[in-house]
């Protein structure tokens, strides 16, 4: 989904930010004390593999470096591989004993203290994680890096140290510019991710793949937002009648259905 | 309490999603709203009539034109002067980048996803669905100002037949940065999927984007929207605008119905408030029909053709 690219003076150094979640295939479950189980199987986020992707072909277009960063237990170093393996040249790995408690502004403050001496042109983050999914870490983290943001990209251009997106929106899209450095979040479907090759995963095994702590980063575990009071099953709505079409009984029932909720 | 509600305008029109939040604030506290862009002062009758007692406004430009940073400025400069306890946004697109800058300056956490909000002796807690919908925390809120995201559809908006006070607020001077330079519309001018009264969606199993036509013909036949699950939209089937579920709209219609749709999670979280649900799908077992009124069991390429020309006969009769 992208245009080629004009060619560029300097190369680009761009951040991609990724997340280790619970693999959504797997079936999930949760501790005695309500948190999402974390021992079950864990994946790289399937939305950031589009950032890797799209950081990806920028390198390729205008050449540059990607540079992965994530914060997580230690386990967390399977997402960077993955993403050194589809081609990305080396990772950040932020984890500390303070970070089990991390909301999203203290997983922001660490992301960008780690960010930050990297000086990238653009950080590519996904839309939203798996499981944290309310997209709020892109937009913190822009501010704290002094970034503008381009968000909802389903489509990316850089062209000297223009970028231009299209921000997808409720009903079309927006065309949006900035001047890099920015952040720039992607959407699914932005470009098909590429499978990790036998080649790249040998290569992976070799790329850097640094480990920093908090005090590495001059940061301190953080006082999460809010405090959890209650936790509750939600309400559930009750299932319905189930009918086996026959070739009638199904578009018989679904009329007799629509006329009891009055809408023919 | 002194609460906040940040107005979401978008092309000059206030959002209905602003005017469901203010119904709830106003319960809460004493509730004010910030209206920032074109069409802010237009809002400003609605926004008093909801509950809202002072409405800040600027009509500048810039906060249409570049994306969620004049807005920051000029909120973070309001929080310093008024200090509320706490200020709610909307969870859509644009007010929550709005949100997650204004949290991260002024270093304080956000509660996002609200479904509901209420103001006890301890300040202000907050319910959460989280696990995909299945559970639901409620949260107490810690910072000052809290900061608060609310689903759209979580309230009903009802008039309260006040009066705001208008407060001309100061323009931004920074955050030119991010600027929209051009808007283009592919929804058309169908039938909005939110305010439809009924919709009908489609997903994978309708096998591929040519049999799309089937659900767009029902719901025409219906006199309602068409929808989908993201899994077609990720695909190129339909535009994003279709889209329903937790990274799409959210839509309490009178009826929805549900067309090769399994049922996932982050799906649901944006239909399960329908009035009455009908999925067909073929295989019994499919998420979707435990939470339907009324699930069929069968091949919805089949079905959707006969239930058209069924609901046409009757609506022309
Ligand atoms: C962070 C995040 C956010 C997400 N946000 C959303 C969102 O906003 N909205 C959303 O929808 N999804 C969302 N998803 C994706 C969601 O998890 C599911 O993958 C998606 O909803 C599945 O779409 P589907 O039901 O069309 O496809 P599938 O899950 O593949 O289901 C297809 C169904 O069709 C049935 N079927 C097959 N053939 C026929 C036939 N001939 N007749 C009848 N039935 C048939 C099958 O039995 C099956 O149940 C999100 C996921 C993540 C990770
Ligand atoms: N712990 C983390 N480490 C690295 N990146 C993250 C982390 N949490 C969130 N992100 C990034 O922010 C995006 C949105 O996540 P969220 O705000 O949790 O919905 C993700 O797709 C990631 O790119």
């Amino acid at each position: 989904m992208n245009f080629p690219l004009a060619p560029r003076g300097a190369d680009l150094k761009i951040v991609v930010t990724v997340k280790q979640v619970p693999d959504p295939n797997a079936p999930q479950g949760l501790d005695a004390d309500n948190t999402i189980a974390r021992d079950r199987e864990v994946v790289l986020d399937p939305g950031d593999e589009y950032g890797i992707e799209e950081g990806l072909l920028l390198r390729e277009a205008s050449g540059g470096e990607v540079v992965l960063v994530t914060m997580g237990p230690e386990k967390a170093r399977d997402a960077i591989r993955k993403g050194l393996s589809m081609g990305a040249d080396r990772g950040i790995l932020i984890t500390d004993e303070g970070l089990a408690g991390s909301d999203a502004l203290a997983t922001t403050r660490a992301l960008a203290a780690a960010i930050r001496p990297e000086a990238p042109d653009l950080v590519i983050c996904g839309t939203e994680s798996y499981d944290g999914s309310t997209g709020m870490v892109p937009p913190m983290l822009a501010e704290l890096l002094d970034m503008p943001q381009l968000t909802f990209a389903k489509h990316v251009e850089v062209s000297g140290d223009k970028v231009t997106i299209h921000r997808q929106t409720d009903d079309g899209y927006q065309v949006v510019e900035a001047a890099s450095p920015c952040l720039i979040t992607v959407t699914a479907g932005i470009a098909e991710p590429r499978y990790a090759s036998l080649k790249g995963i040998m290569a992976a095994r070799s790329k850097e793949v640094r480990q920093m702590a908090f005090a590495d980063l001059g940061i301190e575990a953080g006082e999460p937002a809010e405090k959890v009071v209650g936790i509750a099953d939600a309400e559930t709505r009750q299932s319905g009648e189930i009918v086996e079409d026959n070739g009638t009984s199904g578009v018989e029932r679904i009329i007799q259905a629509l006329q009891a909720a009055k809408v023919l | 309490m002194k609460i906040w509600v940040y107005a979401e305008l978008s092309q000059g029109a206030l959002h209905g999603v602003t005017l469901e939040i203010l119904t709830r604030a106003r319960d809460l506290g004493d509730a004010e709203a910030i209206a920032l862009g074109p069409g802010a002062k237009a809002a400003v009758a609605a926004l008093g009539r909801h509950g809202a007692r002072r409405v800040h406004v600027n009509e500048g430009q810039d906060y249409a034109d570049y994306i969620a940073e004049p807005a920051t400025e000029t909120m973070a400069a309001l929080v310093e002067k008024g200090a509320p306890d706490a200020i709610l946004f909307a969870f859509s697109a644009d007010s929550r980048e709005v949100a997650g800058r204004l949290a991260a300056r002024l270093g304080v956490g956000l509660i996002s996803n609200a479904i509901d909000l209420e103001a006890g002796g301890d300040g202000l807690t907050v319910r959460v669905p989280y696990f995909g919908g299945a559970k639901v925390a409620t949260y107490q809120a810690n910072s000052k100002p809290a900061i608060v995201l609310v689903r759209p559809k979580s309230f009903e908006a009802g008039e309260s037949g006040g009066e705001a006070e208008v407060l001309e607020v100061a323009a931004a001077a920074g955050g030119k940065r991010a600027r929209i330079v051009e808007r283009k519309v592919e929804a058309g001018d169908k039938i909005k999927l939110e305010d439809a009264r009924v919709v009908v969606s489609g997903g994978r199993g309708l096998g591929g984007p040519d049999n799309f036509p089937l659900v767009e013909q029902l719901a025409e036949a219906l006199g309602g929207a068409a929808g989908a699950s993201r899994a077609i939209v990720d695909a190129g089937w339909v535009p994003y605008a279709m889209q329903v579920g937790q990274t799409g709209k959210t839509v309490r219609p009178g009826v929805y119905i549900a067309a090769g749709i399994s049922g996932a999670m982050q799906h649901t979280v944006g239909m399960k408030s329908a009035k009455v649900i009908i999925a067909i799908n073929k295989d019994a077992d499919a998420p979707i029909l435990k939470l339907a009124d009324l699930g069929v069991v069968g091949d919805a390429l089949k079905i959707l053709p006969k239930l058209t020309e069924a609901v046409k006969a009757r609506k022309g009769r």
